[in-house]
């Protein structure tokens, strides 16, 4: 059997949103099925709601929603039967026709499962899962084909499940969605916990490890770069898109405004990046790669 | 524990299993192909045995004959090859792993299925019969009603369990295509619609230890003789012990 997961540790709290964070094939899903004891792992402990999550336990499950990243729906059931049929699993599920309207199922709901999209289907997903009203919710990649609109009511439903004090466990690959929703995140890397902490813990701590703030820039394409001091890297990283790495004194900043002086180069949009999850996601990626 | 009751979101199991077993009830009867399988196959079956002569020297009158055989290939029609093909589409769609995470539950979730099976299965029962009793002058054997109903029940459990046993195992398009065939293969020549006293006697043993016959041949002599199969009763605990057996061991979830 394939070994998914090494060595992952992690903790998930009420009122906060827990994210593990990986690239696909990093294990996440796989964790998050150990959590909520569909799969039982080959050693370590596992707790929900401090009991042992493994085997039919019908009063955990009633304080534990899962949305399933493929979703688990009947493609033969409309949404509101089905969402009414789960929810009556539950002595008290949640305000089910409140959270049709706010999740717009009605929108579609003459159609069968089968003939919904993507976003459609995640919102099917996502409303089972918080049909019982639950304690602790898994949402496994949340945002996963969801159109702009759609993906801002899912993170407001979510940012006003976590401030009524649910634990909520997802994972996602999406380094945007982790650093607007997380209070605490664990970055996974080939079934191993790489890096934990709060968005800010760890930016802050990628920022002590290299002291640079990468400059992005556009301007009109194809321009011939200048050769840059030691230490800093300039290049056009897609069409009129330039990038210069490595900034670490004021001195840099000023050699690149002294080439646009030269150059009569005025940049049609500007940025000084503070260092995103995303760079230190990269930065952990590549130590491991060099591992 | 006790405090873990106390703070349970979940209804009681039954009425867990009860609203269960009416979503997969509607489930069955929604779908068209379950629809055809389940109602217009046994009356196309009832039709043709009463108005050709293939059973006629089972019983004194065709309609006599025919009934018990269509009651029983209702069974399989349900339990085996509509609930096989639901179930491993279902595992597939990873519907089984949706619903474990509720309070339903594995075990509620297969309790669901034998009560939609069950279910669908009377629907069948009170129109083949209806339909026999109205309009084809059918004289079922009165000392053989409640026989009949036991065998039908357990002929539910043994073809439900195979069910199972093969959704849970296989492809769902390998389902579909065993159970379809099976059905076929059982229909003809498995000792449902009649007995297979024209197979050869060294096969007959092991021909009539099948589920089917076991299950075809207990009818016919509840309902036309009034008598109590000892032998079909024997069979078909044996057919839902091992099924069930086997199905617990082997059935996957996803």
């Amino acid at each position: 059997m394939l070994r998914v997961l090494e060595s992952v540790s992690l903790k998930a709290y009420p009122g906060q949103v827990t994210t593990l964070l990986g690239a696909n094939g990093a294990g996440k899903s796989t964790t998050l099925a150990c959590a909520q004891g569909l799969l039982q792992p080959e050693g370590g402990t596992v707790e929900l709601l401090g009991q042992n999550p493994f085997g039919d336990n019908p009063e955990l499950r009633s304080r534990v929603g899962v949305m399933l990243q493929d979703g688990g729906l009947p493609p033969s059931m409309r949404p509101v039967p089905l969402l009414r049929h789960v929810a009556s699993l539950y002595q008290k599920p949640i305000d089910i026709d409140a959270l049709i309207t706010r999740l717009d199922l009605e929108s579609f709901g003459t159609r069968t499962i089968r003939r919904l999209s993507g976003g459609q289907k995640q919102r099917v997903a996502l409303a089972l899962a918080l049909a019982g009203d639950p304690e602790v919710l898994f949402l496994d990649e949340p945002s996963a084909g969801l159109d702009p609109q759609s993906r801002q009511v899912v993170f407001d439903l979510i940012a006003e499940l976590r401030d009524a004090g649910k634990a909520i466990i997802l994972t996602t690959h999406l380094m945007d969605d982790a650093q607007r929703l997380s209070d605490y995140v664990y970055i996974i890397d080939k079934g191993c916990t790489v890096a934990q902490g709060t968005v800010a813990e760890l930016t802050a701590r990628a920022a002590e490890d290299q002291d640079t703030r990468p400059v992005s820039f556009s301007a009109p394409a194809g321009l011939r770069l200048p050769e840059p001091p030691a230490g800093l890297h300039l290049e056009e990283t897609g069409v009129g898109q330039y990038r210069l790495d490595g900034v670490n004194s004021p001195e840099h900043l000023n050699w690149l405004t002294h080439w646009w002086l030269q150059e009569g180069i005025l940049p049609t949009e500007l940025n000084l990046q503070s260092r995103s999850l995303e760079d230190v996601f990269l930065e952990i990626a590549q130590k491991e790669g060099r591992a | 524990m006790s405090q873990t009751q106390a703070r349970s979101n979940a209804v009681s199991p039954l009425r867990r299993i009860l609203n269960q077993g009416k979503y997969e009830s509607i489930q069955m009867l929604s779908n068209g192909e379950q629809l055809i399988l389940a109602v217009v196959m046994p009356l196309i079956a009832l039709f043709v045995l009463t108005l050709t002569d293939l059973v006629k020297d089972v019983a004194d009158r065709s309609i006599d004959a025919a009934v018990p055989g269509v009651l029983a290939l209702c069974v399989i029609s349900t339990a085996f090859t509509g609930q096989g093909i639901g179930t491993g589409f279902d595992r597939r769609y990873g519907v089984l792993t949706m619903f474990s995470t509720t309070p339903l539950g594995k075990t509620g979730l297969i309790f669901g299925k034998v009560i939609a099976v069950l279910s669908v299965l009377l629907i069948q029962v009170v129109l083949i019969c209806s339909v026999s009793l109205l309009f084809l002058d059918w004289h079922p054997n009165p000392w053989g009603i409640a026989p009949a109903i036991l065998f039908l029940l357990l002929g539910a459990a043994a073809f439900t369990a195979l069910g199972l046993l093969i959704a849970g195992t296989v492809r769902p398009e390998a389902t579909l295509a065993i159970t379809n065939l099976a059905w076929i293969l059982l229909a003809g020549a498995g000792g449902v619609l009649y007995p297979l006293s024209m197979a050869p006697d060294w096969a007959q043993p092991t021909l009539n230890a099948l589920p089917s016959a076991a299950l075809g041949d207990a009818m016919r002599d509840a309902l036309i003789h009034g008598q109590f199969s000892i032998a079909g009763l024997i069979f078909l605990i044996l057919w839902s012990a091992v099924g069930s057996f086997a199905a617990i061991k082997l059935f996957k979830w996803s």
